[in-house]
């Protein structure tokens, strides 16, 4: 059953990713790692799995990985 | 199938790393003046990191005046600090030693942005949850079918436990911070992240044995 849009974000919340994740640990683990390969223009989701469908599902883990990623890329301007 | 927590990292080879041009990590090891300036200079970057996530963060503050921002920033590097320290050895190299710090300094200045933004405030619980969900009464978009995936999910909602219950809807529903929620039930992000996903794990279960097939984005192969 495909929900339409405007119920995906409700559904999204509720249900979260589908695929295994890593836990809010393990993601502040790697996050470092992580960031420095997505701004390298690397497969960061291979080369760290689980981390994508961990901040699909996380709003505070992705909140941190948006930070980072902002902050190391001004850094490097 | 059922989603999963992943019970390891994935392994990561050791290397030399790119610490950057500096090596902060022998500075911050060393004895003496070497030591303490490599601990001073942390401590900037450390307060820099802090007030760019507070800068970022100002518009759930703005209750606050400026020199509270700024007291919350120094907080936060300061106990950045000492988790930096205390985690030298957890250092790998595998990204530069500045961004490895810089996550401690935004981790503990979103958090107390987070708490300070829920200061006082009550959080929402059962009641007020329903409203995020849509009406199974008044379906839209594909009508008959929504309104049966969503009056299942209320249903097997409110069978789950009780902690469960508490945090998907605290969190899911509400849009609480799980850090605020964590802080507020004695708990930690990490603890409540895994009763929400138990209980994202159940539901799913739950509507899977009804019949009830969601796609909310990239499908386990």
């Amino acid at each position: 059953m495909k929900p339409d849009h405007r119920h995906d974000a409700v559904l999204g919340r509720v249900l979260g990713p589908a695929t295994p994740e890593l836990t809010c640990e393990q993601c502040f683990e790697e996050l470092d790692r992580y960031v420095e390969l997505t701004l390298a223009g690397e497969p960061a989701d291979a080369r760290v799995p689980g981390m994508r469908a961990h901040l699909d599902g996380c709003p505070a883990c992705a909140e941190d990985f948006a930070s980072l990623r902002d902050l190391v890329t001004r850094e490097g301007d | 199938m059922a989603t999963a927590l992943m019970s390891a990292p994935p392994p990561t080879p050791a290397g030399p790393g790119t610490a950057g041009s500096r090596p902060w990590v022998e500075d911050l090891r060393s004895d003496g003046p070497r030591g303490q300036a490599a601990v001073a200079d942390l401590h900037a970057l450390l307060l820099k990191a802090a007030r760019f996530e507070i800068g970022r963060r100002a518009a759930e503050l703005s209750h606050l005046r400026g020199g509270d921002h700024e007291d919350l920033a120094q907080q936060a590097a300061d106990d950045a600090l000492m988790a930096v320290l205390r985690k030298l050895d957890e250092f790998r190299g595998e990204s530069r030693f500045t961004t490895w710090a810089y996550k401690f300094a935004l981790l503990e200045a979103a958090v107390r942005v987070r708490r300070r933004a829920w200061q006082g405030r009550e959080i929402p619980l059962e009641d007020e949850a329903w409203g995020a969900l849509p009406d199974a009464g008044a379906p839209a978009g594909r009508g008959a079918e929504n309104a049966e995936l969503f009056a299942a999910l209320r249903e097997e909602i409110e069978c789950l436990g009780d902690r469960q219950r508490e945090v998907l809807v605290a969190v899911a529903l509400n849009g609480v911070p799980i850090d605020v929620l964590a802080e507020r039930l004695g708990s930690t992000r990490g603890a409540l992240y895994k009763n929400l996903h138990d209980a994202r794990r159940n539901l799913r279960a739950a509507l899977a044995a009804r019949g009830l097939r969601v796609e909310t984005g990239e499908e386990e192969a």
